[in-house]
């Protein structure tokens, strides 16, 4: 089966034996109904065992699957007449991110996202999903288009991060990337984030600064990848296991952390088994944040925003410290 | 004590490209009476090094300052008074060995978080300060950096006088894992509020500033100057040459790299710093008017 992973081997070989149980049974003149049905409880109680108790490490795996579905594929579910818009008007159109205009159940919206591709071709014209700063200012001239339009956002992250390259260095990936952070903080309109897969680092949070942030369940959103805090924390990147679960990069993590808002659940075994039931869970949760963001004026949307940020982190305020002077 | 005691020892040999650890902040703090630069290798006394802002009296090369000698370098003397001193970091995810490394640098900074702020004069004109000390956890950002720059920004807009920041930082802590990276999204949203409101923010970047710091305020000012010879990065230069595979230039990533390709607004060397910042903050003052 495509995308078969290390920790759902045991319903993958149970669901092989049964299948070959009903083939014998169809060949041989035997009865083995009520031990398929057994076996059938068995997988049906294995399935819930393991798929509700999905540990750190594993849901980093299912983020990075080839075949879990992108921006691109969500957009061609959730959204009529999306019209991609390309180009920073000022170097280059970057494919590692993608956005344009579209109708979201009649209300017309701005789409924006980051977009890997599906096989080593689309990979190498969109560079891993990891954008140069020509992607991120695609990103906030469209932004603005929506801000003058008065079209909410919706803005899909999944990057392993910002492209750590020659080029991007020169054209300024750090200032890009703050520029997002900076301008998002300002728009005018509702904007909606959701993780689908991959959240990593600044090049995510660039896309990130919204009013509600959602994350599929299977997606991660961390500061760092597991390997490179292994690499660093521990000078060991085969540790990165540990790192998965030390970091809190999950969503149920980051939403006990107050970094997001709510989860959208995945169908059993992920979001690539059904794109498209994936994409009904997504459209309801769309659905609910757009009601609840529309009634906000253009000023409680910004002060939203603000709140939402301002009030991240944790801190102890010490009775007896003097300070430096 | 023998001649050569006197003489700081162990200087690090110039390397072909920066890197940041910790056992810097020792060798760079001039402790003896004479001191050698690490560029020239010229030697001179320490004294007179620090009586020069701690730019060698030689080559120019500019010593990394910790925040205290910050203070007492830019600011009119006597003028600081700290806010939000007493605040210090948790460990929101119960990472191993956290609150030990924080206190470890504790004792070692005498700082209690890789960011002190303050309010204070420059040349008679008053701001809100900033400054980042890379002796602490690298000068990393944590729940603690964030909040406390963030109040400090609200501060200078409350009061509508000018922030500046002088930063040094090894990126997001990673402790925090999250946290420090929305401490990235934190301090924008603020420098946006003070910016529309017509606050000046000016941004001074010091050796190092590298990830999370440099792609949030750090790249925000309305004014983006440098210190000579500063790393500012985004990736580590590393992990580029790992992803691309090909030689970098000698001054990749230094702030000269960063003024000719556009990045920066000046390089401004720290002996001529608070005659330049002054000289902004004075044309940044309210009620300019054409003299007839």
């Amino acid at each position: 089966m495509v995308g078969e992973l290390e920790f759902e081997r045991p319903i993958v070989e149970l669901r092989r034996k049964i299948a070959e149980i009903k083939e014998f049974t169809e060949t041989a003149d035997v009865d083995l109904s009520s031990e398929i049905k057994k076996l059938e409880a068995r997988l049906e109680k294995l399935e819930q065992d393991i798929y509700e108790n999905i540990k750190p490490w594993d849901r980093v795996q299912i983020a990075r699957l080839p075949n879990r579905p992108t921006t691109l594929d969500y957009i061609s579910y959730l959204f009529d007449g999306f019209f991609e818009c390309h180009g920073d008007r000022t170097f280059a159109d970057d494919e590692a991110i993608v956005g344009g205009v579209a109708k979201f159940n009649g209300l017309p919206v701005t789409v924006i996202g980051h977009q890997r591709g599906k096989d080593t071709k689309e990979n190498i014209r969109r560079n891993f999903g990891m954008p140069h700063p020509e992607g991120y200012r695609k990103a906030l001239r469209l932004m603005k288009q929506a801000d003058k339009f008065n079209r909410p956002i919706i803005c899909f992250i999944d990057t392993k991060g910002a492209y750590p390259g020659k080029a991007a260095e020169e054209r300024g990936q750090s200032e890009a990337i703050a520029r997002n952070l900076f301008e998002m903080a300002g728009l005018r309109v509702p904007v909606i984030c959701i993780v689908i897969g991959e959240g990593g680092s600044g090049g995510a949070l660039a896309l990130g600064v919204g009013n509600h942030i959602f994350m599929l369940e299977n997606s991660t959103y961390s500061v760092i990848s597991p390997e490179g805090a292994a690499a660093i924390l521990w000078k060991d990147a085969s540790l990165a296991k540990n790192a998965a679960e030390t970091m809190k990069i999950t969503a149920p993590d980051l939403k006990e952390l107050g970094v997001i808002d709510d989860i959208i659940p995945e169908i059993k075994g992920g979001a690539h088994r059904d794109i498209k039931r994936q994409a009904e869970e997504i459209e309801k949760v769309l659905k609910e944040s757009l009601q609840q963001l529309l009634n906000l004026t253009e000023d409680e949307l910004i002060a939203d925003r603000y709140n939402r940020f301002r009030d991240i982190g944790e801190y102890t305020i010490l009775k007896d410290y003097i300070g430096v002077n | 004590m023998a001649l050569k005691d006197l003489f700081t020892k162990n200087q690090p040999k110039k390397k072909k490209y920066a890197t940041i650890h910790t056992e810097n902040a020792k060798t760079d703090v001039p402790e003896g009476i004479m001191t050698k630069c690490p560029s020239c290798k010229k030697i001179m006394y320490t004294k007179e090094l620090v009586k020069n802002a701690k730019v060698c009296l030689h080559c120019g090369f500019h010593f990394q300052m910790n925040a205290s000698e910050r203070i007492d370098s830019f600011l009119d003397e006597g003028s600081f008074g700290e806010i939000n001193e007493a605040m210090t970091s948790r460990n929101p995810l119960n990472f191993p060995d956290y609150l030990e490394k924080l206190e470890k640098d504790r004792q070692k900074s005498m700082l209690n978080e890789a960011v002190v702020t303050g309010m204070g004069t420059v040349n008679g004109h008053k701001v809100v300060l900033a400054i980042m000390d890379a002796s602490f956890r690298m000068g990393s950002m944590g729940s603690v950096v964030g909040e406390k720059i963030t109040r400090a920004i609200e501060q200078a807009d409350e009061l509508s006088i000018p922030f500046i920041i002088f930063t040094a930082s090894g990126g997001a802590r990673m402790q925090e894992g999250a946290l420090s990276l929305m401490q990235m999204a934190k301090t924008s949203v603020a420098l946006k509020r003070f910016s529309n409101n017509g606050g000046l923010f000016i941004s001074i970047m010091t050796h190092p500033t590298t990830g999370g710091v440099s792609a949030s305020f750090a790249s925000l000012g309305d004014f983006n100057f440098a210190e000579p010879g500063a790393l500012i990065a985004f990736a580590g230069r590393r992990v580029i040459e790992q992803s691309i595979r090909e030689e970098l230039p000698e001054d990749f990533q230094t702030a000269e790299f960063l003024l000719k390709h556009g990045q920066l607004d000046a390089i401004i060397s720290r002996t001529e710093l608070v005659e330049k910042i002054a000289n902004l903050l004075e044309i940044h003052q309210p009620g300019g008017e054409l003299e007839w």
